[in-house]
């Protein structure tokens, strides 16, 4: 059927199943958001505050449906805007599609009015890109484009489109199937080689599995569960793999690294055979891997060859989908027990204990504790960056078919309530909650008007320590408690500030306001801020 | 260590930047880089001598491999692969000192290509390590400039690289 080339992207949109994307108009992009207008009824544009929060957004959505979100910029600055989202997607592995609109083809090169070089500038950060000069390559791009980021190890691709090539008509077809000859990922692992892995776990006898974000990204949650159960290992996540696991599965021992909790950190230390899935043992998830391998049988699924002795010499590779390499394991395991290695490790978990902080102030992991009692079990949390983001992970107890979502490679500053709003948008029936601190808060809060505009209650819990806590304490421990730079003196009042958007709020200073909040938090339906007020000393363990 | 490794690209646009960026940012040290089309018009053929130990080698093997536009990646060992550079140097030669240049490239197999009142400039296609020890040898006889294209190999033998 013959159309202009933005006509056909709305098209090859609607082909991909795309019923909302994230954007920011401009007059390079202008051509497709004019085909979009009379899309309105398939396709919901969401007008964000910043380019950068449409890509967060799209990330959010992505996160929760499994499938490649998309996201709109003009553009020059409107591109470069989507930059940091670009590489926060890229960090944690998220699909996400990027369209940016670019200076007439025959502007490209000359510093025309509002051109950059953005395939050049995100090049570090895309799975891919595509700058389509010739329109009837166009659906077989927007084709590949989707297959690229979903499939394999996920991740942004972009596709930047001249506002001439958006303009010429085209012959649409959108293509059935896609083959990229130099791109096929590897979905099923060798099978003698899944038997070594099993036959491993076997023989070992404090076995550990450690889970990574891989494992949403293929979807394993169910199987990695049941074959944690069928051979009665205990299990640790990193930061990206949190909410796998329910927090009262016998079997879950919590969060490694930097800021993960003691008996995690120790299990790694005195496992006999780790089994890694789909985690990449970044920097702040182990701290010193030559210690580990010299000492511990490794084995590692990834789909990903390159991360696969990357960060940690391995025993046994296994390149596949977790998925798949999981189900293989479970029809090959025998039961098992674990007994004392499972005593050993519930010996040193300690149960939480909140101390006593100042008055006017709440003990925030106790906050989050509390908080994630009274949620509803499918609650999806959405945490920023900073000590907020640790409370979080280590204070807010997931139950089963919950979901903990945050920025855990890039750890990019106000991902959390455009994340929200896109994974509110993708889940409207479960609840969405914001977990930040007022510095990442002043980073997004302008997201509060797009939540507004296109009627998104997601629920906004501010952790106000008039600092940058996590910085903050940096400067305390590492450098003398020589505060620089740290304290948020300036900020509004969030209270009002929600009064200015018309959104219901309140605020915890003590234990009462804290049982009220919470209450307030699970029983309000619309969008609603609650200010949580921290010490500014108060640490992140 | 110094590895030959060869990469069948896409030849599209943007191939090149993409390998090179890749290099500088995950900080492996590229010795040469030599691109060239293949007799498949659709693929071109890079040939990177990249320095580092087993661990980095592999590493670039894999990163490489996750550039979409890689078709496939290769490293070439040297006792199976047949490698070989192109170098021109222009000497500056006073009429005296020409027979003795002469010399020097009838032992080193170079030819000279061009000839001027003042100048000599040859040109010897070899492999990097008899470059080498050329540059070596010319060095005495003022050399005004010196341009090398960068390894090229192909395996030894029946053995091939092929896109399948
Ligand atoms: C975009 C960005 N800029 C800077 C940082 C560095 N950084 C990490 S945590 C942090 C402080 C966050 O402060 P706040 O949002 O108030 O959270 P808190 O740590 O107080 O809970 C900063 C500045 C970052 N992660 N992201």
């Amino acid at each position: 059927m013959k159309m202009t080339a933005a006509q056909a992207i709305v098209e090859c949109l609607k082909a991909e199943n795309i019923k909302v994307v994230y954007g920011y108009p401009g007059a390079a992009i202008c051509p497709l958001y004019d085909a979009l207008l009379d899309a309105k009824d398939d396709i919901k544009h969401v007008l964000v505050r910043h380019e950068a929060n449409g890509g967060h957004a799209a990330n959010g959505y992505a996160r929760i449906s499994g499938k490649p979100a998309v996201c709109i910029a003009t553009s020059g600055p409107g591109a470069v805007n989507l930059v940091t989202a670009i590489a926060t997607a890229h960090a944690d592995s998220i699909p996400i599609v990027c369209i940016t609109g670019q200076v007439n083809t025959d502007q490209i090169g000359s510093d025309a009015f509002q051109e950059a070089d953005i395939t050049g500038a995100a090049e570090p950060f895309v799975k891919h890109s595509y700058l389509l000069s010739n329109p009837d390559d166009l659906p077989r791009v927007f084709k590949e484009a989707f297959y690229i980021a979903g499939s394999g190890r996920p991740g942004p691709v972009l596709i930047d489109i001249p506002m001439d090539v958006q303009k010429a008509v085209i012959d649409f077809k959108y293509p059935k199937s896609v083959s990229i000859r130099s791109y096929k990922p590897t979905l099923k692992g060798n099978f003698n080689q899944i038997k070594r892995f099993v036959s491993s776990l076997e023989k070992a006898k404090k076995p550990l599995i450690c889970i990574g974000g891989g494992v949403f990204a293929s979807n394993a949650q169910k199987e990695i569960c049941e074959l944690a159960k069928i051979m009665q290992i205990p299990v640790i996540t990193t930061m990206m793999g949190l909410s796998v696991f329910s927090d009262d599965n016998p079997l879950f021992f919590g969060m490694l690294g930097m800021h993960g909790v003691p008996v995690a950190n120790k299990a790694v230390n005195d496992c006999d055979v780790l089994f890694l899935v789909g985690a990449r043992v970044g920097d702040r998830a182990v701290r010193a891997p030559l210690s580990i391998e010299k000492t511990t049988k490794i084995l590692h699924i990834d789909i990903d060859p390159a991360e696969i002795g990357k960060n940690i010499g391995v025993d046994y590779p296994l390149v596949g989908d977790a998925k798949l390499v999981l189900q293989d394991m479970i029809k090959l395991a025998k039961p098992m027990e674990h007994n004392d290695w499972i005593e050993y490790l519930n010996s040193l978990n300690k149960p939480d204990e909140f101390v006593k902080m100042p008055k006017g102030t709440v003990n925030p992991r106790e906050f989050m504790f509390k908080l994630s009692k009274s949620m509803p079990a499918d609650t999806i949390v959405a945490a920023d960056v900073g000590q907020n983001q640790i409370w979080t992970a280590t204070g807010y107890k997931f139950k089963d078919g919950g979901r903990f979502i945050t920025s855990g490679g890039m750890g990019t500053m106000g991902y959390s309530v455009p994340a929200a709003i896109g994974a509110k948008m993708a889940a409207p029936d479960r609840p969405v909650m914001v977990i930040c601190g007022d510095g990442s808060f002043q980073m997004n809060f302008m997201e509060l008007a797009t939540a507004i505009q296109h009627n998104v209650p997601i629920k906004i819990i501010v952790m106000t320590n008039n600092r940058l806590g996590m910085v903050r304490e940096l400067q305390t421990n590492g450098y003398d408690d020589r505060q620089i730079a740290v304290a948020l003196d300036g900020s509004p009042d969030f209270i009002k500030l929600a009064d200015a958007y018309g959104i219901k709020s309140c605020c915890v200073t003590d234990d009462k306001s804290m049982d009220k909040a919470i209450e307030f938090i699970k029983n309000t339906d619309e969008l609603c801020l609650v200010e949580v007020v921290v010490d500014e000393m108060a640490k992140t363990l | 260590m110094k590895h030959t490794i060869s990469v069948l690209v896409e030849n599209h646009s943007g191939v090149l930047s993409r390998i090179s960026g890749l290099f500088s940012r995950r900080g492996f040290n590229i010795e040469s880089l030599a691109v060239g089309p293949t007799q498949d018009p659709t693929i071109s053929r890079i040939t990177i001598i990249a320095d580092g130990n087993e661990y980095t080698v592999e590493q670039i093997e894999k990163q490489l491999n996750k550039l979409i536009q890689v078709i496939k990646v290769k490293t070439l060992t040297k006792d199976e692969c047949l490698a070989r550079e192109l170098l021109i140097a222009k000497l500056s030669v006073p009429a005296d000192k020409r027979s003795e240049v002469m010399t020097i490239a009838e032992i080193t197999g170079a030819k000279v290509m061009d000839l001027s009142l003042t100048t000599m400039t040859l040109e010897l296609c070899d492999t990097y390590a008899n470059l080498k020890r050329f540059e070596e040898i010319i060095a005495p006889y003022n050399v005004i400039e010196l341009v090398r294209t960068g390894t090229i190999a192909i395996s030894k033998g029946a053995d091939t690289i092929t896109a399948k």
